[in-house]
């Protein structure tokens, strides 16, 4: 698949903790519509490229942009605004309200009405209010939680936690979505029945960058892999290439498995 | 139920001068009243964003001396030979004033500290208390300082087609605050279920994901100061008509503490808990007063407010909330059904 255009752009990219140089010039781009994993083992700098393009971390050098728009210096939430949405490894939900509140406060973008009006309980307030309800049952449907949408997202089994996370980011309705780690702690079945939600998500026309560590799932999912380690990618590709490549066997066997 | 036991409530304490005649109790409720307004606003903020507000007793005081001052007048000098010299208002205009004012404040101070948040918020809202009742206590040109403002003039209220009532009896005065504490209720109750509702409490849950989210984190906190500060200062003008003096002691630190374990006992982030709680820590006093020297009766509030906290942890409201919806809770779960229905009937 060759995408039309480029989305997401991130351009010699570098992030230093203090003498620790986490990333070190990072390019890589992710066409529109595109199913884009970045993969790497443990330490290799996934997460942090991850909070450098959703702006909860400035990059030391370099910029991201997104169709034509450099996040740097912008605010998470402007971000947002933008159509970046993003879910988290372990905070993906609000615990103590139920998963249909959950996507309640999930759609605050879409629900900006006057404040004086919603006080009032002014019609236009309770319209966009019933809007709302709508589309949080929708997302609840989409992600197949409906079972679950009364009972409080704390109590949620991990795997099901992690629908929640997704839900909360399309509630965002983004143009593009970022997955951090979303399968780790699901079981097989699990992460089989995420794979189709991850492909009816792109079949809407959402882009997909996916941080992952199980590379069944990336190699099943992903359009384009790129292979980070020691914060330098080392590999760039389609999943078949990807999994010939002897750098990225070096890097995640060792070098004994690439001789071999 | 809920919308039954709130009405019930209201026509419960709306009937309360029709069989109660005495004048001290009377008192006591409407001291009470003003009290529990406080506590609804800083619920507000301690409940529902989960800040804590440790000064808060100062946008009751700035409430109380803006509306003072607005309907006594004053003749102040400033640096530079300026002078300002102000004729008394009417106290319904002091009474908007103390709102705008108070607010104000909440929203310089929430501005100042909500960058960092959590205990620095704490210690911002200390200080900013202790700095106005210096300079209540010094200024004295302008406060009397010490001396109290004295002669605050009754609270009075233009009716089309009445003209002007001056409240001055204990029962006007006490339908006055039991209509504020009604209205504060209703203003909260709907701006919590709102989308601003929903952004604050996501905001206390799971800040990083609700930044995510797109949720202006000092926007959201700067606007619950606003209103929480501005629906004290309104607790604080009426507090000033009723009273009639105000000194500033109003800013001692032990009335935030008192608003605090009404809010508390009663439950945070429960609209009940302030009335609840302040009912309460309002009336105790009235009743131990009689068999209790007042430094014995700090020691019994801290009694009581370990008992209810040990028996009922999260308050009393939310505790008791869930005691009585634990067997509906279990028959919803049973019937994922009840969702789909809502979502049919909004549908249509």
């Amino acid at each position: 698949m060759t995408p039309s255009a480029t989305a997401l752009k991130v351009e010699k990219v570098a992030v230093h903790f203090g003498g620790l140089v986490a990333l070190s010039d990072m390019n890589f781009t992710v066409g529109e519509g595109e199913i884009v994993s970045l993969i790497g083992p443990n330490g290799a700098g996934k997460t942090t490229a991850f909070n450098v393009v959703t702006g909860f971390l400035n990059p030391t050098r370099g910029a991201v942009s997104y169709r034509g728009t450099a996040l740097n210096g912008l605010k998470p939430h402007q971000i947002a605004d933008l159509g970046l949405a993003r879910t988290f490894q372990r905070t993906s939900v609000f615990p103590n309200d139920t998963v249909y509140d959950n996507l309640l406060i999930g759609l605050h973008r879409q629900g900006r009405v006057n404040l004086l009006e919603a006080i009032l309980g002014l019609p236009r307030a309770r319209s966009s209010e019933r809007r709302l309800r709508e589309r949080a049952s929708e997302l609840v449907e989409w992600v197949g939680l409906e079972r679950r949408a009364h009972d409080l997202a704390g109590s949620l089994s991990y795997g099901e936690q992690r629908l929640v996370g997704v839900a909360l980011a399309l509630a965002a309705e983004p143009s593009m979505l970022l997955l951090d780690e979303p399968v780790s702690g699901m079981n097989a079945s699990e992460t089989h029945a995420f794979v189709q939600l991850v492909r009816s998500i792109r079949d809407r026309g959402v882009t997909i960058l996916l941080v992952e560590h199980d590379m069944p799932m990336v190699m099943s999912v992903s359009d384009r892999i790129v292979v980070l380690n020691y914060g330098r990618i080392i590999a760039e590709g389609p999943p078949d290439v990807i999994r010939n490549d002897p750098a990225v066997i070096e890097a995640y066997l060792g070098q004994g498995a690439s001789r071999a | 139920m809920k919308s039954g036991i709130t009405i019930l409530s209201v026509v419960v304490f709306a009937s309360v001068p029709l069989w109660l005649r005495d004048p001290y109790l009377m008192n006591a409720l409407i001291t009470t009243g003003i009290f529990v307004i406080g506590a609804m606003s800083l619920n507000l903020l301690l409940g529902f964003t989960g800040q804590l507000s440790l000064g808060h007793i100062a946008f009751f005081g700035i409430g109380a001396y803006v509306s003072a001052l607005t309907s006594l007048g004053f003749d102040v000098g400033l640096p530079f030979g300026l002078r300002i010299v102000h004729t008394p208002w009417p106290p319904i205009a002091g009474f908007v004033l103390a709102i705008a004012i108070a607010g104000l404040c909440g929203y310089l101070v929430g501005l100042l500290s909500f960058r960092v948040r959590g205990a620095y918020f704490v210690i911002v809202t200390i200080s900013f208390a202790e700095v106005v009742r210096l300079v209540a206590l010094n200024w004295v040109e302008l406060t009397q300082g010490p001396l109290a403002l004295t002669n605050i003039p009754s609270m009075t209220i233009g009716l089309p087609g009445l003209g002007e009532l001056t409240l001055r009896t204990k029962l006007q005065n006490y339908y006055l605050v039991l209509s504020v504490a009604l209205v504060t209720y209703l203003l909260i109750s709907r701006l919590v279920h709102s989308h601003f509702g929903r952004a604050m409490r996501g905001l206390m849950e799971n800040e990083t994901l609700a930044v995510s989210v797109g949720i202006d984190v000092t926007k959201t906190l700067t606007l619950a100061a606003v209103i929480s500060a501005g629906i004290a200062g309104a607790a604080g003008s009426l507090y000033a008509h009723y009273i009639r003096i105000i000194d500033p002691e109003v800013f001692a630190f032990i009335n935030t503490v008192t608003m605090v374990i009404m809010v508390i006992t009663g439950g945070k982030g429960s609209l009940a808990g302030p009335v609840v709680g302040g009912m309460i820590f309002g009336l105790l006093p009235v009743f131990l007063r009689p068999i209790m020297a007042p430094e014995a009766q700090w020691i019994a509030y801290g009694g009581v407010l370990i008992v209810i906290l040990f028996v009922l942890p999260r308050g009393i409201v939310p505790s008791l909330a869930q005691r009585f919806a634990k067997r509906p809770g279990r028959a919803e779960k049973a019937a994922p059904v009840a969702f789909s229905e809502r979502g049919v009937k909004e549908h249509a």
